[in-house]
Order: C-alpha cells, then sequence, then structure tokens
C-alpha cells in the first residue's frame, strides 16, 4: 500500500503535513471545550455569578468550536483535494499502463479484471485515504492527548475506562470475524444470482424450448435463499454493534460516578470538591478515549480491504512488458508492401507446445495470403505476429524487408490496416469509428471516410440511418448488427490506406453475396495493398495467390487453390465439407 | 463479458417519478409483514421513550453525589438511582437490538420475496420484451434496486419512528419545562438543522454527478480494454487518452467537491450541538439571575439540546433512504407490472408427443415485430411427416423469425400454423414446446456439470442413455479426457471449443427426443472440418423427424428434401437444391456468389 502511496505528488505530502498540523490544533481545541463546558456549568450553578462571566466563557466556547469547525472545514478540503488528485494520478498512471501491455499479460489478467482494477480498486483506496487519513491521524493525537489529561486523576477510574475500552475493542473484533468473512460471500452469492438471471435471460428461448421455466425457477431460488440466509447472518450481527457500543459507553459514566462516590466519602475536606470537578470532567474526557479506540478500529476496518486493492494495484503497475518498442522510425523502406515469416515458431511464455512451428512465407506487394485450417489451427496467432500483439519465439517476421521489433510501434502500425475477428465498436459516431486513430496521414476527410464505407459495402445501409454518417453507434455496437459492425471495423481499416490488410476472419459475419461484393471492392480500390486473410469459408480465399493449409500449429500445405486440391488432404477435406463435386471438379481444371 | 462497473456504478441518487405513489405501493406490498413492523415500530418508540429519560436519571445520580459533598454520602440512594439508570440502559438495548433483528429480517425477506418474483416474471415476459431491453437492466433491479430497498427499508423505518418520537417528546418535554429556554433550544437547532440540508442537498448534487462522471469514465476504460488491440494496431492510444485524461479531469472534480462537501456533516452537526449548548446556558443564566427559573432547569436543557439534534440529522436521512428507496421501488414495480403473455385458458386441445404425426402448414402467415412494419407478408408451406425442410435467405429475410413464430414465442399477426392440423392458437406454449428440439446457434451452455447440461431438466434420464446420446454426437472422448469426466464443471472461458458446445446442446437435444426439430444456424459457429462431425450429429437427430433447417452454409442443406427461398419476409423459391439451381434464379444466384472473386 506504502508503495502506491508514493504517486502522491510533492503538492499532496504538503498539503498532508498541512493537514496534520491543522489536525492537531483541532484536537487541541475540542479538548479544550470541555473545560469551559464545566466552568459555564460551575458559573450556572454558583448562584450570584456575573452574567459577563457566563457570556465571556460562552463566546471562548463558542470561539473554540468554531475554531475547530474551520480547521475541520479547511482539512475536509485538504482531504478531499488530496484523495481526488491521488486517484487521479493513479487511474491515469494503471490506464496508460494497461495500454502498453502485451496481449498475453491482458489475457492472463483478464480484460474484465483489469476493469475494476482500474476503476473500483482505485476508488477503494481513494475512500481509505478520503475518511481514513482523517482518522488514522485524528484518533491516536486525541487519545493520546486526553489520556494524558486524566491519566493522573484517578488509577481506578483509568481502570474502569481501559477496561470498558477492551470489552468494546473485542466486541468490534468478533464481530468483524464473523462478519467479514461473510461478505465475501454475500458477494459470490450475488454473483450467483445475477448469473442464474443472467443465463436464464440469455438462453430464454431454450428454457421456454424445454418448458424449464420451472426449473430456472428453482435455481434461482436456491441461490436466492442462500444470500437471503447470510445477509440476515451478517445483518443482525452488524445490527448489535451500535447498541452494544452505547450500551458501554454510558455504562462507563455510571461506573465513573460510582467510584466518584466512594473516593470523595473517603476524601477529606476541599478534595471533595476537586475530586467532584475531576469526575465530571474525567467522564467527558473518558467518552473522547473511547470515541478514538472506536475510530481506529473502524480503520483497522478499512485497511485491509483497501491493502487488497491496492495489491491488485500494483499488480498491473509492476507487471512487465516483454515486448518492447524499437527505433526505425522510417516511412521510405527498400522494399514495401512485403510481409514475409522466416521459420518462425510460437509458443505462449509458460508453455511447454508450440503453438507455431517452422512457418515460412513471403507476400509481395498487391498479393494475397489466405490461411485456412480448423479451429486451434493457429491461424489467428499467425497472423497476430505482425502487430506484434505477440512476439514469434524462434525465427524473423519481417514487413518491408525490416524486421517488426525494429520499427517503433507507431511507424510499425502506420503500415498496418487490422480488421479483427471481433468487430469492436466505440461509444461515437458511425464517422468517429471509422476514422477511429492515427495513420501518419493527418486527418481524414469526410470524403475518404465515406469512399472507405463504399468500399466495405457500407454505404447503403449507413445512409438509411437516422443522421447517417454521424449516426450514433452504442457501445460495442450492440445498436447495429454483426454484418454491419464487420462491414465499419473493415471501413476503419480501408480509411487508413494502408500498405498491408490484416483480416482475422473478418468476413464470417457477411452473408456470400456482401463478402464477394467486398472482396472485389476492395481489389480495386487497394491494386498496391498486400492482404492477409484468415478465413473458414473457401469462396472466401480460393482466389488467394498463395493459400497457407494449418493444422495443429504446422503449415501443411502451401499454394494455390488448384495446387491444393491435388496435394494437400487436409485442404481437400475442408473443401469437400463445402462445395460440391461440379465445383470442386471446376477448381481441378 | 460482464462489465464489473457496469452494475456496480448505477448508485446514483435517483429522484422518484411519483414519489407518493411509489410509497404508497411499496406499503401495500409490505401488508404481509405488518406484524413484524408493528411490533418493531413499537419497540423504537418505547426504546425512544426510555431513552428521553436515561440523562434526566444521570444527572440525578450527580446530584446525590454532589448532595454527599457536603453531608455524607447516601450509598442506598446513589446505588438505587444507579441501577435504575442501568436497568434502563440495557431495557433500551434490548429493544434496540430485538428491532434491529425483525427489521433485519423483515427487510431481507422482503428483498427475497421481490427477487423471486422478478425472476419468476423473466419467465413470464412476451419474448418481445428482452428484444427492447437489456440483461444488464433487468438484472440491476434483482440486485441493486432491490437492495437499495431492503438497505433503506433496514435504515429508515425503525430510525424514522424512534427519531419522530424522541423529537416530539423532548419538544413536548421542553415547552412543558419552561417555554423561552424552548423557543431558544428549538431555534438554535433550527438554524443548524437548516444549514446542514443545505450541505446535504449541494453534495447530493455533486454526488449524483460524481457517479455520473465515474460510470463515463468506466465505460470509456471498458471499452478501452476491450479493444485494446485495434487502439494498439491504428495508433489510436493519443485519441483514447484525450478521452481518458478530459474524463478523469472531470472525475476529480466532482470527486474533491461531494467528497468535501459530505465531509462538512459530522463537523458541522458537533458545532451546532455546540452553539446549542451556548446558547441555552446563555440565555437560562439570564433567566436564573431574575430569577425566572432554577438551574436545576438549565442541566436538563443542556441534556435536551442534545437530544433534540441528533433525532433531526437522523430524520433527514431517514427520509433521504425513503426517497431512494421509492426510486428503487418504481423501478422494481415497473418491471413487476409489465405486461405478461396471455393466459391460456381458452387453450384446451392437447397434443401427445407420442402419438403426433409430424405434420406442419404455414397457412399465409403474417407477422411483424412491431405493429407498423411486417416481417413475414404472406408465408405458405406444407411439411409432411419426416421431411427436412430448409429455409435459406439473405440477412433479413425472416428465417429465423419463422422459428420464433413456429414455437409460438410470438404470436402470429394473421393467418396460421397447423400442427397435425390443429391450428396453434388453440395450443398451450408449454404443449408446442414439448413436441419440439431446437438447437440454435448461441450455444446456450449454464454453469453446471456437463451432464446437468445435458439432462437439463428432464427427469428420470438413465445414465445409460446420456452414455448414448454422447457417443451418438462423438463426445465420448472428448469427455474422456476432461479431469471429472461427465461431472466436469462448464465455466465461460476454458477449454471447451465452440464446436464441442454445439455438440453438447445437441447432445441435450436429443435426450428431449421430440418429434420436430429445429436447427438454426446450428453450425455457423464452428470451422468447417468441425462442422461435419456436428452435421453427421444433427442428421442423426433429424432422423425420422420433421425438420426445419436454417443455414448460412449453403453446404449444409443440399440434400433437404424442400428448401424454402426466403426474401424480404415472402418465399420466392421453392424445391430441391438440383431443381432450384436449374431455375437459376436467385438460389442459384446466392449459391454461386460464394465462389466468385
Amino acid at each position: 500500500m506504502f508503495k502506491l502511496f508514493k504517486n502522491l505528488r510533492k503538492r499532496d505530502v504538503l498539503l498532508i503535513f498541512l493537514a496534520v498540523i491543522l489536525i492537531c490544533f483541532q484536537v487541541w481545541l475540542d479538548l479544550k471545550l470541555p473545560d469551559y463546558m464545566s466552568e459555564i456549568t460551575r458559573l450556572v450553578q454558583t448562584p450570584g455569578s456575573e452574567i459577563s462571566e457566563i457570556l465571556k466563557n460562552g463566546a471562548f466556547m463558542l470561539a473554540c468550536a468554531f475554531g475547530s469547525l474551520v480547521a475541520a472545514v479547511i482539512v475536509g478540503y485538504l482531504a478531499a483535494n488530496i484523495s481526488a488528485s491521488f486517484s487521479k494520478t493513479v487511474r491515469k498512471k494503471v490506464f496508460n499502463k494497461v495500454e502498453d501491455l502485451d496481449t498475453s499479460k491482458v489475457k492472463k489478467f483478464s480484460v474484465g479484471s483489469l476493469i475494476t482494477r482500474t476503476t473500483n480498486d482505485i476508488t477503494q483506496v481513494e475512500m481509505l485515504i478520503s475518511m481514513g487519513m482523517q482518522m488514522m491521524i485524528k484518533a491516536p493525537i486525541t487519545a493520546v492527548w486526553a489520556i494524558t489529561k486524566i491519566v493522573d486523576k484517578s488509577w481506578e477510574w483509568s481502570t474502569a475506562t481501559a477496561v470498558v475500552v477492551v470489552i468494546l475493542l473485542s466486541v468490534v473484533a468478533v464481530l468483524m470475524v464473523l462478519v467479514i468473512p461473510r461478505f465475501k460471500i454475500i458477494q459470490k452469492l450475488t454473483d450467483k444470482l445475477n448469473s442464474v438471471t443472467r443465463e436464464n435471460i440469455t438462453g430464454i428461448r431454450v428454457v421456454r424450448a424445454f418448458n424449464a421455466e420451472r426449473y430456472q425457477q428453482k435455481k434461482f431460488e436456491n441461490a436466492n435463499d442462500d444470500l437471503t440466509r447470510v445477509q440476515i447472518f451478517s445483518q443482525r450481527a452488524l445490527s448489535i454493534l451500535s447498541p452494544t457500543i452505547f450500551f458501554f459507553m454510558h455504562s462507563l459514566t455510571l461506573v465513573i460516578y460510582i467510584i466518584g462516590a466512594y473516593l470523595i466519602d473517603h476524601a477529606e475536606g476541599p478534595d471533595k470538591l476537586t475530586l467532584f470537578s475531576n469526575m465530571v470532567v474525567f467522564s467527558s474526557y473518558a467518552m473522547q478515549v473511547v470515541m478514538s479506540f472506536l475510530m481506529l478500529a473502524v480503520i483497522f476496518m478499512m485497511v485491509p480491504r483497501a491493502q487488497v486493492s491496492a495489491a491488485r494495484i500494483n499488480e498491473v503497475l509492476d507487471a512487465e512488458e516483454d515486448i518492447k518498442e524499437g527505433t526505425i522510425n522510417v516511412t521510405n523502406t527498400a522494399e514495401t508492401g512485403t510481409v514475409e515469416f522466416k521459420n518462425v515458431s510460437f509458443k505462449y511464455p509458460d508453455a511447454k507446445e508450440y503453438l507455431l512451428e517452422d512457418i515460412s512465407f513471403k507476400a509481395e506487394k498487391g498479393q494475397t495470403i489466405a490461411f485456412i485450417g480448423s479451429t486451434g489451427s493457429g491461424k489467428s496467432t499467425l497472423i497476430n505476429l505482425v502487430p506484434r500483439f505477440y512476439d514469434a519465439t524462434k525465427g524473423e517476421v519481417l514487413i518491408d524487408g525490416i524486421n517488426v521489433k525494429e520499427y517503433t510501434f507507431k511507424s510499425l502500425y502506420n503500415k498496418l490496416g487490422y480488421v479483427p475477428q471481433k468487430a469492436v465498436m466505440f461509444d461515437d459516431t458511425v464517422s468517429g469509428n471509422v476514422a477511429f486513430g492515427d495513420n501518419g496521414k493527418g486527418k481524414k476527410t469526410a470524403k475518404q471516410i465515406a469512399d472507405a464505407i463504399k468500399v466495405a459495402q457500407g454505404t447503403s445501409f449507413v445512409e438509411k440511418l437516422d443522421k447517417s454518417y454521424f449516426a450514433h453507434i452504442a457501445q460495442g455496437g450492440t445498436n447495429i448488427s454483426g454484418g454491419q459492425k464487420q462491414r465499419l471495423a473493415i471501413a476503419r481499416a480501408i480509411a487508413r490506406n494502408p500498405e498491408i490488410y490484416i483480416f482475422d476472419d473478418s468476413f464470417s459475419a457477411l452473408d456470400y453475396k456482401t463478402d464477394a461484393a467486398l472482396r472485389k471492392a476492395l481489389k480495386e480500390h487497394t491494386k498496391d495493398a498486400t492482404s492477409l486473410i484468415v478465413a473458414q469459408r473457401i469462396g472466401t480465399i480460393m482466389y488467394a495467390d498463395q493459400i497457407l493449409v494449418l493444422d495443429n500449429g504446422k503449415c501443411v500445405g502451401k499454394g494455390t487453390h488448384k495446387e491444393l486440391l491435388k496435394s494437400c488432404k487436409v485442404y481437400r477435406e475442408i473443401a469437400e465439407s463445402q462445395l460440391s463435386e461440379d465445383e470442386l471438379k471446376k477448381g481441378e481444371l | 463479458m460482464p462489465g464489473p462497473g457496469r452494475n456496480g456504478t448505477r448508485g446514483e441518487i435517483e429522484k422518484s417519478k411519483d414519489f407518493g405513489k411509489a410509497i404508497k405501493r411499496l406499503a401495500k406490498e409490505l401488508t404481509i409483514f405488518i406484524l413484524p413492523i408493528i411490533i418493531a415500530v413499537i419497540l423504537a418508540a418505547a426504546g425512544s421513550i426510555i431513552a428521553i429519560n436515561i440523562p434526566g436519571k444521570l444527572s440525578d445520580v450527580v446530584n446525590e453525589i454532589s448532595s454527599g459533598l457536603t453531608q455524607g454520602m447516601n450509598y442506598d440512594a446513589v446505588w438505587g438511582l444507579t441501577i435504575f439508570v442501568a436497568s434502563l440502559q440495557v431495557v433500551s438495548a434490548v429493544f434496540e437490538i430485538v428491532e434491529g433483528f425483525i427489521m433485519t429480517d423483515v427487510s431481507n425477506k422482503f428483498a427475497r420475496v421481490l427477487r423471486n418474483r422478478i425472476s419468476a416474471k423473466v419467465n413470464k415476459l412476451p419474448l418481445k420484451f428482452f428484444d427492447d431491453n437489456q440483461t444488464g437492466d433487468t438484472l440491476s433491479r434483482i440486485t441493486n434496486d432491490v437492495d437499495s430497498i431492503a438497505q433503506s427499508l433496514n435504515e429508515s423505518l425503525a430510525t424514522l419512528v424512534a427519531a419522530v418520537t424522541l423529537l416530539v417528546g423532548v419538544i413536548t418535554m421542553m415547552f412543558v419545562t419552561n417555554w423561552t429556554m424552548a423557543l431558544t433550544a428549538v431555534a438554535s437547532g433550527l438554524i443548524g438543522f437548516f444549514f446542514v440540508s443545505i450541505i446535504l442537498k449541494k453534495s447530493q448534487k455533486y454526488f449524483s454527478a460524481r457517479q455520473r462522471e465515474l460510470g463515463k469514465i468506466n465505460s470509456h476504460i471498458e471499452e478501452i480494454y476491450s479493444g485494446l488491440n485495434v487502439v494498439k494496431a491504428y495508433n489510436g492510444k493519443s485519441e483514447a487518452n484525450n478521452e481518458f485524461n478530459n474524463l478523469n479531469q472531470k472525475v476529480y472534480d466532482a470527486n474533491r467537491k461531494s467528497q468535501f462537501l459530505s465531509g462538512l456533516m459530522p463537523p458541522a452537526m458537533h458545532f451546532i450541538g455546540n452553539f446549542g449548548y451556548v446558547a441555552v446556558c446563555v440565555v437560562g443564566a439570564i433567566l436564573v439571575t431574575n430569577n425566572i427559573i432554577s438551574f436545576g432547569t438549565i442541566i436538563a436543557f443542556i441534556i435536551y439540546v442534545r437530544m433534540f439534534t441528533s433525532p433531526l440529522s437522523q430524520i433527514a436521512q431517514s427520509l433521504n433512504y425513503l426517497q431512494l428507496s421509492a426510486a428503487a421501488s418504481e423501478r422494481v414495480f415497473e418491471f413487476l407490472d409489465e405486461t405478461e403473455m396471455p393466459d391460456q385458458k381458452d387453450q384446451k386441445v392437447h397434443l401427445d408427443r407420442d402419438k403426433v404425426k409430424g405434420y406442419i402448414e404455414f397457412k399465409n402467415v403474417k407477422f411483424g415485430y412491431n405493429d407498423d412494419k411486417l416481417i413475414i407478408k404472406d408465408f405458405s408451406a406444407k411439411a409432411t411427416p419426416g421431411q427436412k425442410i430448409a429455409i435459406v435467405g439473405p440477412t433479413g429475410a425472416g428465417k429465423t423469425t419463422m422459428v420464433n413464430l413456429l414455437m409460438k414465442f410470438y404470436d402470429i399477426k394473421d393467418g396460421d400454423i397447423l400442427i397435425d392440423g390443429v391450428s396453434i392458437h388453440d395450443l398451450k406454449r408449454e404443449n408446442i414446446h414439448e413436441l419440439f428440439t431446437m438447437v440454435l446457434q448461441d450455444t446456450w451452455l449454464f454453469a453446471g456439470t456437463i451432464k446437468q447440461n445435458i439432462v437439463y431438466n428432464r427427469k428420470d434420464v438413465s445414465d445409460k442413455k446420456i452414455d448414448d446420446v454422447i457417443k451418438t454426437v462423438g463426445l465420448t472422448h472428448f469427455i474422456n479426457t476432461l479431469p471429472k469426466g461427465i461431472d466436469a464443471e462448464i465455466r465461460d472461458n476454458d477449454s471447451v471449443s465452440a464446436g464441442q458446445r454445439q455438440l453438447l446442446t445437441i447432445a441435450r437435444g436429443m435426450i428431449e427426443d421430440s418429434p420436430f426439430l429445429i436447427l438454426d444456424e446450428a453450425t455457423s459457429n464452428v470451422d468447417t472440418r468441425t462442422e461435419e462431425f456436428v452435421q453427421k450429429a444433427m442428421d442423426k437427430l433429424a432422423h425420422g423427424r420433421t425438420s426445419f433447417i436454417i443455414a448460412h452454409r449453403l453446404s449444409t442443406i443440399k440434400n433437404a428434401d424442400l428448401i424454402l427461398v426466403m426474401k424480404d419476409g415472402n418465399v420466392i423459391e421453392t424445391g430441391t437444391h438440383d431443381e432450384l439451381l436449374k431455375k437459376n434464379g436467385f438460389y442459384a444466384e446466392l449459391y454461386n456468389s460464394q465462389f466468385q472473386h
């Protein structure tokens, strides 16, 4: 946790220092209050006191109270600033760090967990600072100060106070031991309840088709009962807390009075009066002591939760970046538009087996290279090596004759137009989505965007949208269909006007007609661009200049459609499952 | 992916549309718990009344001791008073604890009832509801909104009663004792209350702003993280960062303000307490010197002032909670009041699944999801027992809609569908579902073991039957490689591939063993080699049943007995694969386009 606090800026540290001083001042004022209070009480009780005396003491007391209020307000302002600025700094740091994380690290953390770490976990630590910091400073100061004020009055009273503090702390401790682990269980049970409902809704057609409504309801009710049971237990435990605390605090006052009665009775003459006023003062300070110990207990409850969050945040910040940027930043290379794999193998860092083994090929400028194979054959992994989502374990990946590792990220990505398997849509307009990013060639014009959408066969549907090119796309593109998303994602790549296109199974949501029309338009629009295509449909790739057939990470065939039909058994199997005898014959001719 | 931020961030303090109506409804629903609630309220009020008396008795103890200063301690009186006060404290603590237990019970059991009702409601709503509403929204009603109701109920109801009792009691006592002093105390309390309510209002505004800004930045983070590869490959980092910094600054501002204002409350309350103390002392002293009151009255008022300020802030807080629960209950009841599917009292015909022959006829079916737009314009077709009917056509032609109508997920607008000659209008939904096995494109598996997923809600399925089915779909080897075999848990992101998932849903369909079969794009998630296995499994499943097959890949349907080619809601061509190719119409065009360059 302290490691995370290093992210506090210099200014913030200064502010904390200021806050500590102010809190000391505030505690001093707060502890002065009972003095004036008992003075006023004494004056009121003494017949014949001057009103002006009472007014004077009242004014002092109000001044103290007001001073304490002002100090508290300033401290609150400082604390709010410190915690907000802390969370702002850390959030930015984590966000930037995640942007630079390797794909394999992102997978290891999981996107969901990274989101929680950037949002909820940071809020958790922020809360500790904003609420806990004041208490953490104030509680010990108050406790120590109040104790010094009363400790020499009488050991009997001090012992009674100590006993009550111990009792209260044990009550709090026992309740916390009972309740805190159950909070985790409650979280889990709530998740379970959510997942049962989610599964019911997402599978609603299946549930109804199987007449399984009662089955699902039963499942839900079981989860619901479990949740309710644990909730009732932990909330009951918590509801004991406040009456118990108040009971013991009031009892402490009574005990102090009883002890006082005996002490006074056994004292001599003038000592009696001193003891009496000591008793009144002691009981009010004793409350302060008890309260500050309770405050400390609250902090101890908050710290572990924040600690877990802090550790999770640090895990992200400390993650190593395995994929490092190169230095080459040239636009004019000797070769252009070529992609070459030289004996490339790949495995995950901690995996035993290779996902890709010894892949070699070269794509010349303007060529289309296609990759086909069953799920898990390594097609996607292979083309993910080009934009360096992963780095090859062995061998080299070259673009324009230069190893991809040598380029700066910016110059590498300016050459590429990558379209992922699952289209990514941002909460933005159609144009904003297509123009996303920077290709080093300045801002994209409206015409470039419209042209890109046209090539991607999106014009007709975009123009039908309300506000057409400026229509709003919801996050994740939930307000348009899968095929439309995919076309916009392709348009985004086209608008970059790259040297090399990478299509990671990007045509699967399109029907055959659109697929064919799109590829035709793309060919015309980008005569010089090189394309790497991963696909499942033979139809999509049968006219590629070169087809690589992958099976379990190995290249089992390389050539054109015709060649492969003759030479490659796996390819022939795939083709047979999709094409009729006639079409197969057509290919063989 | 379940975005964790999505459900967590909707904590905004929302205003209810109609506070009175919402509270009335809530009260009506709560009548099942009326007895425990009344007991809790009585306990809370009684506790308050006791609490009012404790300070007076406590000062009696002090007085007794102070009189002992001069004339020897009267231990009997001191002990007597102490024991009396102590027993009052015990009683009040016990009352409070019992009241707390009762309200905890009531609020959680009420929450359980609401959750069960929401979940049951999900299965009574027409499918159209789920087309128009997001899953996350329903989930947030089950968790966040119901929790809000339960929590505010727990915190507010008894507290409110206790606080009001205390307030009324204290005010009465004050005015009975001395009205000048009472006015002083009430005035100083009210001034404070006025400031506090201003702060509360302001801070609420900034808290909503904070929730809003946090929600925005969370969804930006979610968006960028889930599209990280695209952000990287498009050099979009600076764009993403600009947006992030902008949002982060806004969160910072809202954060700062809301935390500052909410932090003001305790010191402000503290100050008001002290202010009241001084005011009462000063006014009291003036009255004492003028011989209007005795100083015992001042002591009493010192205590009343303190008792007066705390219920005021408690009432303010409880009202806040009530506001919150009104808004939440509005959302919950809005959901519970959604129109359900029509009830089926009039449908008295029952088709026995063991005796059904297998005829289906569509007769001039018309349908649209919205009233103003027809998706299916005029659809007619016939299927005879054991036939394999394929439906093809471009996206948006209405293929999946046909399935929805056949399963009576939606009611047709016009025309009729006949199953073995019986109109679909005369059959209960459950009866129709019994007759059909349906395998869909999205391979729906739930968290549970493989066996649970295959058996699902069928009862008395023998292990042998399960083994047979697994063997038929060709999953025996795969299941044997799993650590616990058929009892292995299926989770979201593990090694079960799309193809294997699809095979599991087919196995589930086989166990159901119904006379009709629907396969809706059941192989489009699967690569073509795996598809062969799935295809074989489906052929086995389809054997001897009247089956409807919807497919993207035309290769899957070449051997259908009848192909219906749909376009814009109509069947435009019918025939077998070869017949349709010869016709050289829309189907031929569709089919050949997959080989175009």
